[in-house]
């Protein structure tokens, strides 16, 4: 069918056409986005010489490191707990909801969060950067969960009662067996958690405080004092960044499926 | 002297008492074992045979110690394991589709069960080239599972399992997945390999003939009961159900009435009114409506002067080399095969002629 490829193609371009844009003009000597004089790495220099954008940088990485850390860390857990540990009272509810939170809209899951950060701040009194990375690696959880999940439930529990058959107890059977064949479904599901932390946009907004400044809401900020091509290079890089990651994701998965 | 007469005094290596075991609850109960009495002795090649779903699998992985039983308890060597986990019993399974570990190479999955035994490396090296060498894979030693063919997988999986030198080997359906000549060549293969390493194996398939060349004794299953234990020879020539006797091999089943019994033998009239004497076995009934058995190779064609037990129609001749099968009807309707070795006179046994059978009196056996 010629018009099931045409579109295929057409898919790809509306799709990257714009991403292209911005990438060659983040190379482009002159002040302006839409109009090429010339080649220059000018603005990744003045880019990676800004100080906002260094500390913007910073505290995103900070935020993405953390988040993924502990949303991997539990999404694991939760995946185990729903598929390998003996029947819990509320299993197939933990089950069924623990991502849901895909379905709701984001903006209601940031005021949500805002609203019992609200809470917590004027019973404790405290402040802090911590609430944005707790906030991150909530909303990571589910993120990180389905790939774990998904592995785990394509490995059947034949091959640890295999192990327990030859005399490994719960331990080893665990380390030896169980984990290793889950490692692809964890690096999966951290490098997901790490890519959605490192661009999220409206729970940041929402949370952050002065001086919590990521990446995305800094080139937000500057975008409003006008576009210019330093904000195309630091998107390119963020582009750069994701695009390695889903390229790691990608022979990661292709290992899982042998 | 019969097999289970020889058996009386060996050893269990494993035995089940009322064993049962129940999925579910309720009206979604399934009774996959039922009050299940059992002794497999040492050395010995026993074999689980039923139809899919009569519970092989249940009693094998509650020997293995994967499920709990429901009721009853499981003893090994006379020391009850019935709440041991599966890593204290020292009982080795094949599984089914082998459960090689894909992340280990062919020797580190036969090391592994040394390896979690505690065992000092030298000696995890020695076995497992021992184990290499044992089913022919010393080359293939480094590889990962999905270098393997078929039937090389199924030799690392049988090496894995025998190398920690269990007690008791479990095969659930080994061979189901081979082809034809594979299989053959696997079968022989195990029973050696039982022979030599002088293992307990529990064998599970449900291929009769398996069973029938490879097992020192069978338990024939039925929608989780144990219908008959016995001798290869116990199961064929002497079934004691109806099931047993339909399942292994072909049989004729003739009905009839219990009119007298002395000893183990009964005199039982056919509904022809054929008078025939029967083996009563372990059959109870000692009256009443009952069924006869008789192998067709244990009926034959009666000669030119001979008086016939019974007579009956020819309907049709089936010519299968070593033997010939042919299918008469009886006055009351029921059929019965004779199996004539090597071929028969065409012109004589012609579809639609009346011929004689002669059943082997000592070969008829009371089915309960
Ligand atoms: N985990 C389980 N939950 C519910 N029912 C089960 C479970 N395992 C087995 N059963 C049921 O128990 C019965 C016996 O199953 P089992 O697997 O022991 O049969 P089998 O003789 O091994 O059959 P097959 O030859 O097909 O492998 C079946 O009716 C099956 O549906
Ligand atoms: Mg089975």
């Amino acid at each position: 069918m010629p018009g099931f490829t045409a579109t295929a193609w057409l898919c790809i371009v509306a799709l990257y056409l714009p991403i292209l844009v911005l990438i060659v003009f983040s190379f482009n000597e002159n002040r302006s986005v839409v109009l090429w004089t010339g080649f220059s790495l000018d603005w990744y220099a003045k880019a990676l010489e800004n100080d906002g954008i260094r500390h913007a940088a910073w505290v995103s990485v900070k935020i993405a490191l953390f988040a993924t850390v502990i949303s991997t860390i539990a999404a694991t857990m939760a995946a185990l707990a729903t598929t390998r540990t003996k029947k819990f009272a509320g299993q197939g509810l933990v089950y069924g909801i623990i991502n849901q939170p895909l379905m709701i809209p984001e903006i209601v899951t940031a005021i949500a969060t805002l609203s019992l950060f609200a809470l917590v701040k004027k019973i404790t009194g405290l402040t802090g950067i911590g609430y944005l990375m707790l906030a991150h690696a909530a909303f990571c959880i589910p993120f990180a969960y389905m790939p774990i999940r998904a592995r785990l439930e394509t490995m059947t529990l034949t091959l640890e009662q295999a192990a327990a058959d030859l005399y490994a107890p719960p331990l080893k059977v665990f380390t030896l067996v169980t984990l290793p064949l889950l490692g692809p479904g964890i690096v999966a599901g951290a490098m997901l958690a790490f890519v959605v932390s490192l661009d999220d946009v409206i729970i940041t907004l929402m949370i952050a405080g002065p001086g919590e400044t990521t990446l995305p809401i800094y080139i937000l900020g500057a975008i409003r004092r006008g576009v210019t091509p330093e904000i195309n290079a630091v998107s390119t890089i963020l582009v750069a960044v994701s695009v390695l990651l889903v390229m790691l994701l990608f022979v990661v998965q292709r290992r899982m499926q042998r | 002297m019969t097999g289970t007469e020889i058996a009386r005094d060996r050893k269990a290596a494993v035995s089940a008492r009322a064993l049962s075991k129940t999925f579910g609850q309720g009206e979604f109960a399934v009774t996959a074992l039922d009050s299940v009495e059992l002794d497999i002795f040492e050395n010995e090649f026993f074999t689980l045979l039923g139809p899919s779903g009569c519970g092989k699998t249940t009693l094998l992985r509650l020997i293995a110690g994967f499920e709990l039983p429901t009721h009853g308890s499981i003893a090994l060597q006379g020391q009850d394991i019935t709440d041991k986990p599966p890593h204290r019993r020292p009982i080795n399974t094949v599984f089914q589709n082998y459960a090689l570990f894909p992340h280990m190479t062919v020797a580190e999955n036969i090391g592994f069960g040394l390896r979690m035994l505690g065992k000092p490396a030298a000696e995890i090296r020695q076995t497992t080239e021992r184990m290499l060498a044992l089913v022919q894979l010393e080359a293939m030693a480094g590889r990962r599972m999905d270098q393997l063919s078929g039937g090389q997988q199924q030799r690392v999986a049988l090496a894995r399992a025998l190398a920690p030198a269990p007690k008791v080997l479990l095969l659930d359906e080994p061979l189901a997945a081979l082809d034809l000549k594979l299989r053959k060549n696997m079968q022989l293969e195990l029973k050696s390999l039982q022979a030599e390493t002088g293992i307990t194996f529990v064998f599970v398939t449900h291929d009769q003939e398996e069973a029938l060349t490879m097992s020192d004794r069978i338990a024939v299953m039925k929608s989780g009961k144990i219908l008959q234990t016995g001798t290869p020879r116990d199961i064929y020539d002497r079934p004691t159900h109806r099931f047993v006797a339909d399942f292994i091999g072909d049989i004729n089943i003739l009905e009839g009435t219990l009119e007298h019994t002395d000893g183990d033998l009964a005199r039982v009239r056919l509904k022809d009114g054929t008078r025939v004497s029967a083996h009563l076995g372990t059959a109870s009934a000692r009256s009443g409506e009952v069924s006869v058995a008789i192998r067709p190779e244990n009926v034959r064609l009666a000669g030119a002067a001979e008086a016939p037990t019974l007579t009956g129609v020819l309907e049709t001749i089936v010519y299968f080399g070593a033997a010939t099968n042919l299918h008469l009807r009886l006055g009351t309707g029921e059929e019965i095969v004779v199996r004539n070795p090597g071929a028969v006179d065409e012109g004589r046994y012609q579809p639609g002629a009346t011929i004689g059978a002669v059943l082997q009196p000592e070969l008829i056996r009371v089915l309960e």
